[in-house]
């Protein structure tokens, strides 16, 4: 099967520098895409169906026709890269950056070009040291060979492009907060509309966009949106980084076509669970994604069929829990990363998640009544989507939801027992 | 005072942002990478350059979880303690560095060598569990290997 986004990576752990890149193949992209108008850039990639790859799977030509433009349009734009991976169980974005910045790099360029953005700003985690150095040098490797500034390659586009290292928090990776906190304050999500195509960074035309997506554009501008179709087993396009970790035998990334299976994934790719322990459920994407039990292995893992099965695909690195693990200890310490990372903004966010982490500390702690339950799936319904001004509460309510459904005999079993069977 | 090469630093990234009000994040991490942390004299002057009001500054830097305002210690570690992390091993882990370094999370260690603080998911849950010392990420940890990891930092 052809990789794209994993075919350059260096086996021993370095970065691809501006050289080996371009000698395997790389900016080709950049040249094809400046001599396109950026709506025919903006048609080819709607044509791809590339969906965004950081969790909601929105599709991406189409978010960038919503930008203004032509010579009304307000200036400058921008382009945001969303390369703060904090989302628990994910760990796909910081290979791309660590071994291949200059993929990175040439998708955004082709991005701002289809939305005439003139700055660009790539937003990385803090902890993300080796993502850093790699970036910076490339960075400059790219200015030096004129790929971003003034003129670029003498088209008259011209294109700046900075790295910010983030302060820490999830809720930088939430569209809106990741503005504010680009604009140097709390990352609380802003209200929208207005969305932040119309008025994002400083009030301007913004698009947002993972490091995974961006990374596809210009594979796709060059060999075209069916070239792109035809990598998936599904109906959306292009190949996935997939991922799994928690008890399997090879906890591992792998870039396979978009719709795989959960079971490949699971059994071929990370051999299956380790020895002597039983599958019992897994997170398909991330910790804000609904479990999926054994009767859904032979979903494809893509954004129309994991939705079906009730879940989301998330960021597409599966977090697999074994038997010898506790499932109310499992979820409770989802719970305590959502009701931490909460930025306070609104109340069924910070007051329900602390509410649900400490109910599930006292299930944990064989102190949990027979109602608990009830108030967990109460806080569920409270921080449905339409309740919170961002999905960051719906996102923590996804786990706790399903755990409430596919193990509610292991919470009941803790309330009857007076303790966790686990311990 | 900030040092010349604080406020060269900060100047630096002036350019970097239509406004350098922006920039509250990039200064106290600035400060913090010569002194270890953000002190409220280091906000006034922060302050000033950036013409936020402190108590803006601080709300921001009481928002983020790579921004201390307290000091700590040489070496800080940061110890992932997010769902992967925790299925492969983290309360065992927890446990053995609080036991080892004689401080709970969130302490400094009496010589001032050590501080210890939850942190969440590292993104490298395929080699859990993992930490980071200061800006070294160390993974795939057993008790034993951490004893030889701390042995590196005096």
């Amino acid at each position: 099967m052809e990789k794209v986004l994993t075919k350059d990576v260096p086996a021993d752990g370095s970065a691809l520098d501006i050289k080996r890149y371009e000698l395997a193949g790389g900016y080709q992209g950049v040249r094809k895409a400046l001599k396109m108008a950026p709506k025919e850039v903006i048609d080819v990639v709607k044509q791809s169906g590339l969906r965004g790859r950081g969790g909601a799977g929105f599709p991406t030509g189409m978010k960038w026709s919503f930008v203004p433009t032509g010579a009304d349009a307000p200036h400058p734009k921008y382009l945001c890269c969303n390369a703060d991976e904090m989302e628990p169980g994910t760990f796909k974005d910081r290979l791309l950056m660590e071994a291949t910045p200059h993929q990175l790099i040439e998708g955004m360029i082709c991005a701002a070009h289809a939305i005439e953005a003139d700055v660009a700003y790539i937003f990385l985690r803090g902890e993300y040291i080796l993502s850093a150095e790699r970036l910076r040098k490339a960075l400059a490797e790219a200015y030096e060979h004129n790929y971003l500034g003034k003129n670029i390659l003498g088209s008259g586009v011209n294109l700046e492009m900075h790295l910010h290292m983030s302060g820490g928090r999830y809720m930088c990776g939430e569209e809106t907060g990741l503005l504010n906190a680009l604009e140097g304050k709390r990352a609380n999500p802003r209200t929208k509309p207005p969305f932040p195509q119309i008025s994002g960074l400083f009030g301007k035309p913004t698009i947002v966009q993972n490091v995974e997506t961006l990374c596809n554009v210009h594979h796709i501008i060059n060999k075209g949106p069916e070239w792109f179709k035809g990598l998936s087993k599904s109906e959306d396009g292009g190949t996935k980084l997939y991922g799994a970790s928690g008890k399997v035998k090879r906890p591992g990334l792998w870039e396979l076509p978009m719709g795989t299976t959960v079971r490949e994934i699971l059994e071929e790719h990370a051999g299956g669970m380790k020895e002597g322990l039983r599958f019992r459920g897994l997170l398909p994407g991330g910790a804000s994604t609904d479990f999926l039990v054994e009767e859904h292995l032979d979903l494809k893992m893509d954004f129309t069929d994991v939705q079906k099965a009730g879940s989301r695909m998330g960021t597409g690195t599966m977090i697999v829990m074994d038997d010898r693990t506790c499932p109310v200890g499992f979820v409770k310490n989802l719970e305590h990363f959502f009701a931490q990372e909460s930025c306070g903004w609104c109340t069924p966010c910070w007051s329900g998640l602390s509410w649900a982490e400490k109910m599930l500390q006292s299930i944990e702690d064989g102190q949990g009544q027979e109602a608990d339950l009830d108030r967990l799936s109460y806080i569920c319904r409270m921080t449905a989507p339409g309740h919170t001004f961002c999905a960051l509460a719906p996102g923590a309510a996804e786990p706790l939801q399903s755990a409430l459904k596919y193990f509610r005999e292991d919470f009941e079993r803790h309330i009857h027992e007076k303790r966790c069977p686990w311990r | 005072m900030l040092s010349p090469e604080e406020r060269q630093e900060i100047e630096a990234e002036f350019g970097n942002y239509p406004d350098k009000r922006a920039l509250t994040i990039d200064a106290m991490k600035i400060v913090q990478k010569h002194r270890g942390w953000v002190s409220d004299d280091a906000l006034k002057d922060i302050s000033e350059i950036l013409g936020v009001p402190v108590s803006e500054l601080d709300s921001v830097a009481t928002f983020y979880n790579l921004i201390y305002r307290k000091p700590v210690g040489r070496h800080v570690i940061l110890v992932c303690d997010s769902i992967s992390c925790w299925v492969m091993g983290y309360d065992r882990l927890r446990d053995h560095l609080t036991s080892r370094l004689g401080i709970k999370m969130g302490e400094t260690t009496a010589d001032g060598r050590f501080t210890l603080l939850p942190i969440v998911c590292l993104g490298t849950c395929d080699h859990a569990p993992a930490m980071m010392v200061d800006e070294d990420l160390h993974r795939d940890l057993d008790t034993e290997k951490v004893d030889s990891i701390l042995e590196q930092y005096k």
